[in-house]
């Protein structure tokens, strides 16, 4: 590997990076080979941005495109949770259950979460049901799964002095393999986090009537790539966001907990 | 040969699955407790996978189909890796492409592949162009990072052991580089493949003229559960049979980690 770069050279190949980038996207858009319907310049997509957040397209602002979007996501990823982490610890304590649900999951699992929109537009129409069947599929497996190895992975002595101390099975649920399956559960929230994410992009671009992706698909049959690429901005902005977000809550847990 | 206890959650895990079917024939069939047009039962299920498989349903036959989607994953895939496997390479090994090309990812990164669907169909179309273009971008950024991570991962002293014996360039990469980074390179194949079927299958149900996805979409308009069904089961295993083919090439060419 080559030497450690000095940071003032780093700061400029990573300037130089950033304006090449965006230079050459400038230049192919002004240079008459496409037309600008197609690839309109960044500023173009970035005053788009702002139009879309003061003027309703098909319906609604950006914002509340944004916030309908949003709230999808929150009811399929709390229902991803809800059932996910019960699920996994109780699979991580029963013997029976784990082998009882281990296979159906497994088959459960290959269908990508995509696969279901025909499903969810068939039970639910262009309601809300369909998109939040759409995301939990994509949210729960992660959910379970870290749940689960949480609870397989916890010491054995815990759980022991737990017992000898008297515990129900419900306690020792409870008050010893959820805290102890704390770290392993967030990061497997994070992980769904993202995944509901992308999937409720993919739902909405086909069974919707408002949200983020919805609004791209309309940018789409109005051949409107402005609307397209600042819609993809705004997603790539919350996703960011949540992520980082996400990120901050597993450090700050792992730091309380002395790792 | 298996323990007791392994025996009896296999067969626990049998008696499961074939408890759900029970159900599944019951409900629909007997009781008719779920209605035919939520849910198909088992002898429309088999019905409408006969039909596709001999007579062909959304302009062509199973395999057809399923050739269709494979064959254009594999290209997507194909390319993404020649591209994204050497420029990780590059961005692992030098401090100053790092540095210049790590802008443009940071900002790609956070736009899920499905959030280009629309970009791509306004640019190529509903042909089979937009579809590689987009599963291109699936798995072209996993190959970059973590072809780019494995050789940040390489064993220094390796490197300096190379360097001090006057290694040369080409031999660098084929004796160092690659084997060091393999690992991380195929973890990062496994999850953009899945992915690359995930954003396919989205893509083709947007809008496709074959393909899986496109059978799913159909049978949606046609208001066909049986053929949702079928669809849902073929994108299952075909996305699954990829996984597996995947890892059979990771043992082949890392014959030195197989357990």
């Amino acid at each position: 590997m080559d030497a450690a770069l000095s940071r003032r050279e780093f700061w400029m190949l990573s300037v130089a990076g950033a304006l090449g980038f965006f230079g050459l996207w400038w230049a192919i858009a002004l240079s008459g080979l496409v037309q600008a319907q197609f690839l309109p310049t960044p500023l173009a997509v970035f005053d788009k941005f702002v139009e879309l957040t003061r003027q309703p397209f098909v319906g609604y602002t950006l914002q509340q495109h944004l916030l309908s979007s949003f709230g999808r996501f929150g009811a399929g990823f709390a229902l991803a949770a809800a059932i996910g982490i019960p699920l996994g610890l109780m699979m991580g304590w029963y013997r029976w259950l784990d082998d009882i649900v281990t296979p159906l999951f497994a088959a459960l699992r290959f269908v990508a979460p995509i696969a279901w929109v025909p499903f969810a537009a068939l039970w639910f129409g262009t309601g809300i049901g369909g998109p939040v069947l759409i995301i939990f599929s994509g949210a729960f497996p992660p959910c379970l799964i870290n749940a689960y190895r949480g609870a397989r992975f916890v010491e054995t002595r815990y759980i022991e002095a737990a017992q000898t101390l008297g515990a129900p099975n419900w306690r020792v649920i409870c008050e010893v393999l959820l805290p102890a399956s704390v770290p392993s559960i967030v990061a497997g929230l994070r992980i769904s986090a993202g995944l509901g994410w992308q999937s409720l992009i993919g739902a909405e671009l086909i069974v919707a009537s408002s949200g983020i992706g919805y609004l791209m698909v309309k940018g789409q049959s109005n051949i409107s790539t402005s609307i397209v690429m600042a819609g993809m901005i705004a997603i790539g902005i919350v996703g960011f966001t949540v992520d980082v977000l996400l990120r901050r809550v597993e450090a700050g847990i792992n730091r309380r907990r002395g790792r | 040969m298996p323990s007791i206890s392994a025996r009896r959650g296999a067969a626990v895990g049998v008696a499961a699955v074939v408890a759900v079917c029970v159900a599944w024939y019951v409900l629909t069939t007997l009781t008719g407790t779920i209605g035919g047009g939520r849910f198909p039962a088992p002898l429309e299920t088999w019905q409408a996978a006969r039909q596709i498989a001999v007579q062909g349903y959304a302009d062509a036959r199973l395999h057809e189909h399923v050739l269709h989607s494979c064959k254009l994953v594999l290209l997507g895939f194909a390319a993404a890796v020649a591209v994204g496997v050497p420029l990780g390479l590059l961005m692992g090994w030098s401090r100053r492409a790092e540095a210049l090309l790590n802008p443009a990812f940071l900002l790609l990164r956070p736009i899920p592949p499905l959030a280009w669907i629309p970009l791509a169909i306004v640019w190529l179309g509903l042909g089979d162009a937009a579809k590689v273009l987009i599963i291109w971008l699936a798995a072209f950024v996993p190959s970059v990072i973590n072809s780019y991570a494995g050789v940040r991962a390489i064993d220094p002293t390796l490197l300096e052991a190379a360097r001090t014996l006057g290694i040369k360039r080409s031999m660098l990469v084929r004796e160092i580089l690659l084997p060091g980074a393999a690992p991380m390179i195929f973890t990062g194949l496994r999850l953009s493949l899945q992915a690359c079927w995930t954003t396919l299958v989205a893509g083709e149900l947007i809008g496709a003229i074959a393909g899986l996805g496109h059978v799913l979409y159909q049978s949606s308009l046609d208001i066909f559960p049986a053929m949702i069904l079928v669809g849902m089961i073929a994108v299952a295993i075909t996305g699954g049979l990829m996984t597996k083919g995947l890892e059979w090439v990771e043992n082949r060419a890392m014959p030195w980690r197989r357990a």
